[in-house]
């Protein structure tokens, strides 16, 4: 039986995430509902409009189930807006946040979107992971990570930065894997 | 790094899907939309309603009240220019607008040609009628389209005709033979590359938004049942009685769309919506739509 793995369909980058986790062949389950967090193997947390996500998790009672669910040690990878709400502070402006990962992490950290761009992962820090193929990676308006705590591993950098952290079964990624064909990152947070 | 490629346009349009942008005319009502859960903020001086009472030319927005806006929200902030007007383009680049709309809202400045939008660091989203219209947009290296409806009229019935005609048109063209789609292409006056490719995957390789004429949350959902990926509103927020629960209410139902009782619950006690404007009164001048080609 393949994974479920369900994608928090509110607002944002979903439909990419799903093409690439049903091209991994694991079975995918838009979430909107709050019955469809029950019985998932993996969560994705998609890049977007953080603010708008977290006005409607909180509006329509996600924010608890999903805060359970991430802490219970269900798999879940987080990117960009995701990443923003798994960390414990967020700046610029400061708002709410799950806080799942010890780190601190700006928003828009590289400017507006006309210092959007795409690159490659130092590939010494990737190397362990995913071997001698550098990881792509594709920034839009991202979140910058300005400090890492102790429990938190540092799985990917680009020019000494830290671009994507694990703690336990959560991988959080600044930048969008779902947007590439590089397929890594899904597979390694899902198995 | 790379900057400014073209995946890194569309990836900001990925991120944008599943919710609404909002026209904003200052700073407060940047707020009030960024509040309200809207995913990105359209800049502009006066809503479509406003220049359609008004007349006159329309221009881009002073650069002053962009700025007011950029520094009051910290949801992408996007603004208009004229078609075929790559000078006001440049101005709005300069202020780095996350999305530039090159939009028939304006009064064109160019009767020919529109910009050419590859060399632009910003990204473009660009109206269209059609399937011909959308491609040669992305041609001219849009990164965003929604299909134009009518502005400024609180009437969704062009805005449906156009998501029809151009989701209908896809279909028919994942049901040709190859050899059919140079034809077809010459039809559409669309380039040929991006013809076989939409008939190929059966989708346009750039998201496509909704606009014009959009006034309640059912007429959000409907956009979205029809195809659209997100929704513009323009007038219809801020010419409404209550733009605060009329804002937050789009947001929802563009989320929900697929679930008619929350749509029944979201879309009540929410006042009086925009007035509307009856297509077939408007005069071919007034209609904006027909701006472009």
């Amino acid at each position: 039986m393949s994974k479920t793995i369900g994608v928090l369909a509110l607002q944002g980058g979903y439909q990419a995430h799903l093409k690439a986790l049903d091209t991994c062949g694991y079975k995918t389950l838009a979430v909107r509902e709050i019955s469809d967090l029950r019985n998932l193997d993996g969560l994705v947390l998609p890049g977007g409009e953080s603010t708008t996500q977290i006005k409607l998790m909180k509006r329509f009672g996600h924010w608890s189930v999903i805060d359970e669910l991430v802490r219970s040690g269900c798999p879940t990878l987080a990117t960009c807006a995701g990443l923003i709400l798994a960390a414990s502070h967020v700046t610029q402006p400061s708002q709410v946040s799950f806080g799942w990962l010890d780190m601190d992490v700006t928003r828009n950290g590289w400017g507006r979107q006309v210092h959007s761009g795409e690159g490659l992962a130092d590939l010494e820090s990737t190397r362990p992971h995913f071997g001698d193929d550098p990881l792509k990676l594709l920034f839009i308006r991202a979140p910058r990570i300005q400090r890492v705590g102790q429990r938190v591993d540092v799985l990917a950098m680009t020019n000494g930065e830290a671009v994507m952290v694990r703690q336990g079964a959560l991988i959080a990624a600044s930048f969008h894997p779902e947007l590439t064909d590089d397929l890594r990152v899904h597979r390694l947070t899902f198995g | 790094m790379e900057t400014s490629t073209f995946a890194a346009k569309v990836g900001l349009a990925e991120m944008l899907k599943g919710g609404v942008i909002m026209d904003v005319v200052d700073a407060h009502q940047a707020r009030i939309a960024e509040e309200a859960g809207a995913c990105a903020v359209m800049a502009l001086e006066r809503v479509p309603a406003q220049i359609r009472k008004d007349g006159g030319v329309a221009r881009a927005s002073d650069p002053g009240m962009i700025k007011d806006i950029q520094s009051t929200v910290s949801i992408p902030v996007m603004a208009k220019c004229r078609i075929g007007h790559f000078m006001e383009a440049r101005i709005l680049e300069a202020l780095e607008v996350d999305f530039i709309d090159e939009s028939e809202v304006l009064t064109p400045a160019d009767e020919a040609f529109h910009i050419e939008k590859t060399d632009f660091k910003v990204p473009f989203v660009c109206g269209c009628t059609d399937l011909g219209e959308a491609l040669r947009r992305i041609g001219e290296g849009a990164a965003l389209l929604r299909t134009k409806g009518e502005a400024g009229t609180g009437n969704i019935v062009e805005g449906v005709r156009h998501l029809r005609t151009l989701h209908g048109h896809i279909r028919r063209l994942t049901q040709m033979r190859p050899e059919e789609l140079m034809t077809e292409a010459k039809e559409i006056g669309a380039p040929f590359a991006l013809v076989k490719q939409v008939a190929e995957t059966g989708r346009l390789p750039v998201p496509n938004f909704a606009a014009g004429g959009i006034a309640t949350p059912a007429d959000a959902a409907l956009c979205m049942a029809l195809g659209a990926e997100s929704v513009f509103v323009g007038s219809g927020i801020f010419m409404s009685d209550d733009p605060e629960r009329r804002a937050k209410a789009i947001v929802e139902a563009t989320t929900y769309w697929q679930d008619p009782a929350k749509l029944a619950e979201i879309s009540t006690g929410l006042g009086e919506a925009m007035p509307g404007l009856e297509i077939d009164r408007l005069g071919d001048s007034e209609r904006l739509s027909q701006r472009g080609w």
